[in-house]
């Protein structure tokens, strides 16, 4: 990938980061963020402004979107499949799950219903890798891929139901939660979700020359050496911990692992170390941009940012697409 | 330096064994062909080989070595496998693509060596692929594709190199230029082991001939040893003569015409 692209990558998400923390309610100019942050002379209203509402906001909606791009680009690459996405196999819905038994049984302090949430997750993903391993294909990730949306189709089931019995107001607020939000960031969630996606992108990074050749399909994988069932196994795992992590903080916030890493590939060689680092930059600059617009748009009252996302991703997306003809 | 040693394989709920009781060996510096008709247990050799089915019985043996015993990226690094078919889940630049082959040499951060570079220069050289370095791996035509995968296994550097069908997709030029490549590396002194559907010119251009029928060796030699038409006849079910090919002498297969009973 050129430096170009790079330096780009990079330039559009501190940028967006830095109008995510001037705008909002009150604005608050370049400079004035600026010595908030580095602790200078600023009235003490404009620095919990920045510091204590928008700084954590804005931290986390970066996490989300870094962790979601990266957890997508590991899951098309490990399934062989440009639709692949981590909400799509089962974790977005073992979690709302989780989180709406939890709300429908009268939880509502936000960290347990985030751990509510990631139980559920990881349930699903085990139900995933039960069935895979029950059906016993060696080495076909087709079938992972058909697990994940079975079990994605049986989690949507059981929300449906649950919907259909509960009281309107659980499930608004079961609603809510499914339409993703950072509004709640606080400094706890950043520092797991820094946590988890700084481990989790170490190991990936470690293993990306093995994502590769696993792209390549199940033969010429083995005949290089991969153990395509454990390969396979490994990275669905990792994606889908780094996706589960950020629908506990932040609810479902579609679309991004789905397109940022198709938008990704397009600039980079395409070599999976590279997408999955361009993938985290994207991924964090959209959810940033689009949390700014959630909050900004329709003051005071906020959009769903897991439908600002797509509401800004798609055309972004339909742009590149014609771009790259 | 391949052997195969009584080899046996049933999937599961087939009626009779894939493999049942194969044996014959690949030697460095020859070009063996294995042939025979379809679900003859061709691929399944490949595949056993890979590691990628269970085996009911028998053994695939290295250098001396059982391939169950065999670490995975050691594998790698005697044996090169160009499989029957395959596509990437995303577009590469050939170079890059043909640089994957070298993944069993490297390790997980270091940038790619100088032996590296120079097994992937020599590998698009060999292949015949240097010109389509900079293309997309989406844009090549079937015989491009084809020469390009060639290209990856090259760059692997095995003693050996096993390839599945490699002219499935090729015109007349690029399998020639396939097969004299494959009998070039032989020369070089690596083993060469490829799955043929091209009776004809395997009897061109190959050392050794194994004929597969039913899962058991029931031929194995030299190509005028294996290319006789009573033996051809009875394993293919199809009537067929050989003869000498008037140009080379190599023994050549005709298969001769059966009309199918006409159609209501």
């Amino acid at each position: 990938m050129p430096r170009k692209a790079w330096f780009a990558l990079v330039a559009v998400l501190v940028t967006v980061s830095l109008l995510a923390l001037m705008l909002g309610a009150t604005s608050v100019a370049p400079g004035d963020v600026w010595r908030a942050l580095v602790g200078g002379g600023t009235d003490d209203a404009t620095r919990a402004i920045v510091r204590t509402v928008r700084l954590p906001r804005v931290a986390l909606a970066l996490l989300v979107g870094g962790a979601l791009g990266m957890s997508g680009s590991v899951m098309q690459a490990t399934l062989r499949n440009g639709l692949a996405e981590p909400y799509l196999l089962g974790v977005s819905g073992g979690a709302a799950v989780g989180a709406v038994l939890a709300v429908a049984m009268g939880v509502s302090a936000p960290a347990l219903i985030a751990l509510a949430a990631f139980g559920g997750a990881l349930l699903a993903v085990a139900g995933v890798l039960a069935l895979t391993r029950a059906a016993g294909t060696r080495g076909d990730t087709r079938l992972l891929l058909m697990a994940g949306v079975v079990v994605g189709a049986f989690a949507n089931a059981v929300i449906m139901v649950m919907m259909a019995t509960a009281t309107p107001d659980i499930t608004r607020n079961a609603l809510w939660w499914m339409m993703g939000s950072v509004a709640g960031a606080g400094w706890r969630d950043v520092v797991l979700l820094t946590a988890t996606l700084g481990g989790v992108g170490l190991l990936l990074g470690h293993r990306a020359r093995e994502l590769d050749v696993l792209a390549l399909g199940g033969d010429t994988a083995e005949s290089l050496g991969v153990d395509v069932v454990r390969a396979a196994r490994r990275f669905f795992i990792l994606a889908s911990l780094l996706a589960a992590t950020t629908v506990a903080v932040a609810g479902l916030v579609g679309f991004v692992g789905l397109m940022v890493p198709h938008l990704a590939r397009a600039l980079t060689s395409g070599r999976a170390r590279a997408t999955l680092l361009a993938s985290a930059l994207g991924g964090a600059s959209l959810v940033v941009a689009a949390d700014l617009a959630a909050r900004t748009v329709r003051a005071p009252s906020e959009l769903p940012l897991g439908a600002v996302t797509a509401l800004l991703g798609v055309p972004f997306f339909l742009w590149r697409l014609r771009e790259g003809r | 330096m391949i052997r195969f040693d009584n080899l046996r394989v049933r999937y599961p709920g087939a009626t009779r064994e894939a493999l049942g009781g194969a044996t014959f060996a690949a030697e460095r510096g020859a070009v063996t062909a294995v042939v025979g008709p379809n679900g003859s247990g061709k691929s399944t050799l490949v595949r056993a080989l890979l590691g990628r089915i269970s085996l009911d019985g028998g053994s695939v043996v290295i250098d001396g070595e059982r391939t169950v015993d065999l670490p995975r990226d050691r594998l790698a690094r005697m044996v090169a496998v160009v499989a029957q078919r395959e596509e990437p889940a995303f577009p590469l630049a050939v170079r890059d693509y043909v640089s994957l082959g070298r993944f069993p040499w490297q390790g997980a951060w270091a940038p790619p060596t100088a032996a590296d570079r120079a097994a992937v220069a020599h590998a698009l050289a060999s292949a015949d692929v240097e010109l389509l370095a900079s293309r997309r791996t989406d844009t090549l035509s079937g015989g491009e594709w084809q020469r390009v995968r060639i290209a990856r296994a090259l760059a692997q550097a095995t003693d050996a190199i096993v390839l599945d069908e490699p002219t499935a997709f090729l015109d007349i030029a690029h399998e020639m230029a396939c097969f004299e490549l494959l009998a070039a590396l032989a020369r070089a002194g690596r083993c060469v082991l490829v799955v043929s559907h091209q009776l004809n010119l395997v009897a061109r251009f190959t050392d050794r001939v194994v004929l597969l029928s039913q899962g058991m060796v029931v031929a194995e030699g030299a190509p005028v040893e294996v290319m006789r038409g009573d033996t051809l006849e009875r394993v293919y079910e199809w009537p067929l003569v050989v003869s000498r090919d008037p140009a080379v002498g190599a023994p050549t297969l005709v298969p001769l015409r059966k009309p199918h009973p006409p159609i209501l």
